[in-house]
């Protein structure tokens, strides 16, 4: 019996979010809140994993009230439990301290039920970074996978997992002890439609909720913003640089014009000229 | 933690196949102007299986020093022996600012690095700068999905760390016989505790897309419609003689391989000439394509982002521009080769 936990982030949509263009920041009242795309592969590649070897899907993550709509998303996709943790002394923290307070979180759900396996996302679309994720690995000291786009065997008894990472050109087979954590590759697997029995389920789901008082071992100093090395000093938009020249004409004259320029840059194209 | 023990600026290495990764030599580059400004000493950290030649290498693109590890157990990169060998080596000699390839081993290590130190870390950063008083170290990076820059500092903790983009940094010309000072570090670890093997290496059998290496790229966006529509960019690129690019609406609409997204979250490119089209052009696409050397947009939102960061702009409709562009250059070419045939 497996227990795979799957970390987890509710993002906004970055596609659909509006800046504000006075204050340089995110409206977020214009973007609807989703489970970060890559996420959705982490915990269907702990699902598939649980069909496959039998155990348990459990998903963490730490965020707002609302972040619970994530969790029952991950229980559409097959996940067993659901844990939140939810502070306002959280709030703030970059990926350190996230890494610092999402490991608090396993600790205490590896109390309840030993962890043989942590899944994480490549990144999220709103941090774009892919630091928690090693973080976490780090701070439990067990192994960090990353860019993981197949897992070949997991075997239990002996206490270890074989996964391909990716590479720029092609890929390795690596072998790890479990337990271990991989962040995976959107290319690791297709999400499916969640199937009916699993949406009801997660309508009536009721996911764990905890603050920082709940969690064991917490230096308070290590959390959210206080917890943070890096701080964002300035937001800005970047120089635009000049524009250009718009071509006009009919729709044939413009691209007259814009050949005219493509054929300046002729060394491009010499060879194609011959047969 | 006394930050006047902190100095110097470090930049990791990578190196496969007896070669130094070209982002490697491009933070040298960047590197050198940060050590300059702050007056320090510019090193290279090399770790690997038989590197040492490479040390050559790391001084012409501008580093005074090299610190190496070169044993067997470094033969394959794996996150476990070389964070031990970077934080070793970093605790010994505290440089002031480490910097790293955004690429999957650079931020696989600088993220572990990080947490072991502990120190903060920005990611993907696109533009480096350092106060020259403080040796703060000013590193920017479009946030937000890509709508906005950022600047993050990093301002209780040494030393400093920021991944970079691949293809945004300059590489210095190299000096030949430019040479420096070599540290040889060894590490003391057994394999038999080393908890991760590499079993086997697979090199792809289908050559990857590298639209990094083209010199003319078509680029389609959403505007486009459909994965019907986007055949068009195909098209063009095939009828050029271009690599196929995308913006990251298109790539996660499924209509073509990520390998083909031009961005942040995507490829850096910086072909001869490149092709935008129906892409309205959000920071997070800009930053990847702005340093082409001719840009030219096509889109039928004359207020449309991308027009300010091209150097010709066509307001219009792509479904009847591209055909004709098409048909055009195939004119073209035809009658460039009866002239070449009649000379020769």
């Amino acid at each position: 019996m497996l227990h795979i936990v799957a970390c987890i982030k509710q993002v906004p949509d970055t596609k659909i979010i509006k800046m504000n263009p006075k204050t340089n920041t995110m409206d977020r009242r214009t973007a609807p809140a989703i489970l970060n795309p890559y996420d959705a592969h982490a915990v269907e590649e702990a699902v598939r994993l649980k069909k496959r070897y039998g155990g348990i899907v459990s998903v963490v993550t730490m965020g707002p009230p609302p972040a619970v709509n994530a969790i029952k998303k991950c229980i559409e996709i097959g996940a067993d439990e659901g844990y939140l943790i939810t502070d306002r002394r959280f709030a703030g923290a970059d990926t350190l301290a996230t890494s610092y307070a999402v490991t608090k979180a396993i600790e205490k759900i590896a109390k309840i039920k030993p962890v043989d396996l942590i899944i994480c996302g490549k990144m999220s679309i709103d941090g774009d970074t892919g630091q928690v994720g090693p973080g976490i690995a780090r701070r439990l000291d067990i192994p960090p996978l990353t860019s993981v786009n197949s897992v070949v065997d997991i075997n239990q008894e002996e206490g270890y997992a074989i996964v391909h990472r990716k590479l720029e050109d092609g890929h390795e087979v690596v072998r790890s002890t479990l337990p271990c954590l991989f962040s995976v590759e959107k290319t690791i697997n297709e999400v499916p439609y969640s199937p009916l029995p699993n949406i009801i389920k997660a309508a009536r789901y009721k996911p764990h909720i905890w603050s920082v008082d709940d969690l064991e071992g917490v230096d308070i100093k290590q959390l959210g913003l206080k917890g943070s090395p890096t701080i964002v000093s300035k937001v800005w938009a970047p120089q635009k640089p000049a524009g250009g020249t718009f071509l006009e004409g009919s729709p044939r004259e413009q691209v007259e014009q814009l050949l005219s320029v493509v054929l300046e840059k002729k060394e491009l194209f010499e060879m194609k000229g011959e047969i | 933690m006394d930050f006047q023990d902190y100095k110097g600026v470090w930049v990791f290495i990578e190196q496969k196949d007896g070669e130094v990764a070209s982002v490697s030599l491009e933070l040298l580059g960047a590197g050198r102007k940060l050590a300059d400004k702050r007056g320090v000493e510019l090193a290279g950290i090399l770790i690997g299986e038989n590197v040492k030649d490479l040390t050559n290498t790391v001084f012409e693109y501008g580093a005074d020093a090299v610190y190496v590890y070169d044993q067997p157990i470094f033969k394959h990169y794996r996150t476990e022996t070389f964070m031990r060998a970077l934080l070793e080596c970093s605790n010994k000699y505290k440089p002031e600012i480490i910097l790293y390839g955004a690429t999957s081993t650079g931020k696989d290590l600088a993220s572990a690095v990080a947490t072991d130190m502990p120190t903060g870390l920005t990611a993907d950063t696109t533009e480096l700068d350092v106060e020259e008083e403080t040796g703060l170290l000013l590193a920017s990076r479009p946030a937000f999905g890509g709508n906005i820059m950022a600047t993050i500092l990093c301002k209780k903790y040494r030393p400093q760390m920021a991944t970079v983009r691949a293809k945004v940094m300059k590489a210095l010309p190299p000096q030949s016989g430019r040479t420096g000072r070599i540290v040889e570090e060894t590490i003391s670890l057994k394999e038999d505790d080393i908890r991760t093997k590499v079993l086997e290496i697979v090199k792809a059998t289908v050559k990857k897309v590298r639209i990094d290496e083209a010199d003319i790229i078509v680029a389609g966006g959403k505007g486009l419609g459909s994965y019907e529509g986007f055949q068009l960019i195909h098209q063009l690129a095939e009828t050029l003689g271009g690599a196929v690019g995308a913006s990251r609406d298109v790539v996660e609409a499924g209509w073509i391989d990520h390998a083909h997204q031009v961005g942040q979250t995507g490829v850096t490119v910086t072909p001869k000439i490149y092709f935008a089209i129906g892409i309205s052009g959000a920071i997070q696409h800009i930053v990847g394509m702005k340093n082409s050397g001719l840009i030219i947009a096509i889109n039928k939102d004359k207020e449309a982002p991308i027009f300010q960061s091209s150097h010709y702009g066509i307001v219009g409709d792509a479904f009847e521009l591209v055909p004709i562009l098409i048909e055009q250059f195939k004119n073209a070419l035809s009658r460039e080769k009866v002239s070449n045939t009649s000379e020769g």
